[in-house]
């Protein structure tokens, strides 16, 4: 398995305030990895540290690169983010969203080239959005809009991409849709995809790798399939949970009761 | 191409596709600029005829109606036209960079510095009046690079500016007031400096504005990509590339360079930095690279109309511009915010 990023002793502060005390992990690439722990842990924070929109001390190397040298352009054509609920205009229309994704191939003064064109339909057509290109943003459900957004991010051509909580919001159905999107996108473009997830069972489900996270240390890090059991849950979430098997042979686990009082 | 479209996309344009509702929008924008000019130079106190000034325009004469329309007419109109754009300009860029739509040059101090050393100079130092431009123009950037510097604290946030433009331009109108008080014999020329006008503005205006204008609006239009990807969000922008300070930082400077020249020759002029923005985004939407043309030929509409306005209407006493506009132009643009267009 190759490593496409290296995170090496990474501390993060946010106003002097300690977020990330000095962890290490690798995200494979060409996989799905998930990046799980209980609130303000540091999940978001690890995020943004690695896609360089925030300080940090400690390395990031991105295919042996730091990633710090890479330019902003040159960044953003590597490595795609989605932050948790964006905003946009009202008036954006999803067509004029993902033409955005080419921002990183234009040049100071350059526009849309007849290539950039046919990047951005092609990102239309992986998220299934080529009807609905003149729409507008808020005229769209929740699914079909995080579709939009992931279709801008594809339009980047990333080698990574990088979502805080893709499925915030979404009702049970639209989340799987997402997921399913993230798997064929992983599995048909070989993009390799890191994901802050809340719902335990998606990374147990979608994800080939866990990352787990707790008051900004490293618990552990691994298979899905092996790691996200109840033992977990009562560490880390302090969360009695019951393990059940599904249909498709994969675990499910439901929490049942809190063991102790949450956290903040 | 995909062509399928969706009742819900045009609706907003009675059945037009987006585009050529813009170019329509954007034409209609350019002539009523067309028309306020024109109308700017052939209507005023002395009354002179279409064909008298069309054949002074082609053939310039030297008697007394040829001057009135190339020396008074004409450097009044012109920069009443770049103070449209400049303002418009200044507004609409202010709005994107501090993400808040009741950003306007005023935010940035811009108003309030040069308001305070345009008042000094008249009250305290009359015989000075005729350095009244630059020192306006001085007093407008110091106050927009003191608010820039209290903003600062590891990069700039917009709320951290809106706030600390609050705070200066309030502390900077308490000395306005001040003065105003402590010598309110002299008060007549500073009010009607505080409210804008455009007369007796000449051909030394037209070239102190010019450049600013000719230069912000190109590089205002050079960062219309970047302001658009600036309305994703910070971190959104971030991701896309685009150095967010730095964009934010310049697009100020620009803002601040274009609404300090334009404040600094015609006074504080209100309401168009903050109104002519807003009318053209609910009219062409907000991509900018549409906007920023949008703003500037809707400014250069909104100021010529409103001043051939102020000087018609109770000719021979004209009334200074900025009342006219906001008179007018405030319930148009709550007409147009009620119709949601």
């Amino acid at each position: 398995m190759v490593n496409i990023i290296e995170v090496n002793n990474l501390v993060v502060g946010i106003n002097q305030k300690e977020i990330i005390h000095n962890i290490s992990f690798t995200i494979p690439e060409g996989k799905i990895t998930a990046i799980i722990g209980p609130n303000g842990c540091g999940k978001s924070t690890t995020l943004k540290a690695i896609s360089r929109n925030l300080p940090y001390k400690g390395s990031v190397n991105f295919k042996g690169k730091d990633v710090q040298n890479f330019s902003r352009k040159e960044f953003a054509r590597a490595l795609a983010i989605l932050t948790q609920s964006p905003q946009a205009p009202a008036d954006l229309t999803v067509r004029d969203l993902v033409n955005m994704g080419r921002f990183p191939y234009h040049s100071f003064l350059g526009g849309m080239t007849s290539e950039d064109e046919k990047e951005v339909l092609w990102a239309l057509e992986q998220t299934n959005l080529l009807t609905m290109q003149k729409r507008f943003l808020a005229t769209l459900s929740g699914g079909e809009r995080q579709r939009a957004w992931i279709a801008m991010a594809l339009a980047q051509r990333p080698e990574v991409l990088f979502l805080d909580e893709p499925t915030t919001y979404l009702d049970i159905c639209h989340q799987l849709e997402v997921m399913q999107l993230l798997v064929k996108l992983n599995a048909e473009l070989g993009i390799t995809i890191v994901m802050v997830v809340h719902e335990l069972n998606h990374a147990i489900q979608y994800a080939d790798h866990v990352v787990v996270i707790k008051a900004g240390e490293l618990v552990t890090k691994g298979s899905p399939k092996e790691i996200i059991k109840p033992k977990l849950l009562a560490d880390v979430f302090n969360v009695k949970a019951d393990e059940f098997s599904c249909s498709n042979g994969l675990t499910a686990l439901v929490p049942v009761n809190i063991i102790e009082q949450c956290k903040q | 191409m995909q062509n399928n479209s969706h009742s819900e996309d045009s609706a907003a344009y009675f059945g037009l596709d987006r585009r050529v509702w813009r170019v329509i929008v954007l034409t209609c924008f350019g002539l009523l600029a067309g028309l306020g000019f024109f109308l700017s130079l052939t209507k005023g106190s002395s009354i002179i005829s279409l064909n008298q000034i069309i054949n002074i325009l082609l053939h310039p004469q030297d008697n007394a109606q040829s001057q009135i329309i190339w020396n008074i007419r004409m450097p009044r109109t012109i920069v009443g036209a770049l103070v449209g754009v400049n303002l418009s300009l200044a507004g609409a860029i202010l709005q994107a960079v501090m993400r808040n739509p009741l950003a306007d040059p005023h935010i940035i101090g811009i108003s309030s510095g040069a308001g305070l050393s345009g008042v000094a100079i008249m009250i305290l130092f009359p015989s000075l009046e005729y350095l009244i431009t630059p020192v306006a123009f001085v007093g407008a950037m110091l106050a927009a690079v003191c608010i820039y510097c209290l903003a600062w604290k590891n990069g700039i946030k917009p709320v951290r500016i809106i706030l600390a433009g609050v705070a200066v331009s309030a502390f900077l109108s308490a000395g306005i007031s001040g003065l105003m008080i402590f010598y309110s014999d002299r008060v007549h020329g500073a009010l009607m400096w505080m409210v804008g006008g455009l007369s007796a503005r000449s051909w030394t205006h037209v070239g102190i504005i010019l450049p600013y204008a000719c230069i912000g609006f190109l590089l205002a239009l050079a960062g219309a990509r970047y302001l658009n990807v600036l309305q994703l969000g910070d971190e959104m922008a971030r991701g896309l590339g685009v150095n967010v300070e730095v964009t934010r930082i310049v697009m100020t400077g620009i803002a601040a360079l274009l609404a300090a020249s334009a404040v600094s020759v015609v006074g504080l002029l209100g309401f168009v930095g903050l109104v002519v923005p807003h009318a053209a985004r609910l009219l062409l939407g907000s991509d900018y690279r549409f906007l920023m043309p949008g703003a500037a030929l809707l400014g250069i509409a909104t100021i010529t109309l409103s001043d051939t306005f102020a000087r018609v209407i109770f000719a021979p006493i004209e009334l200074p511009v900025g009342i006219i506009m906001a008179f007018l132009g405030a319930p148009f643009f709550l007409f147009l915010l009620r119709r949601e267009i």
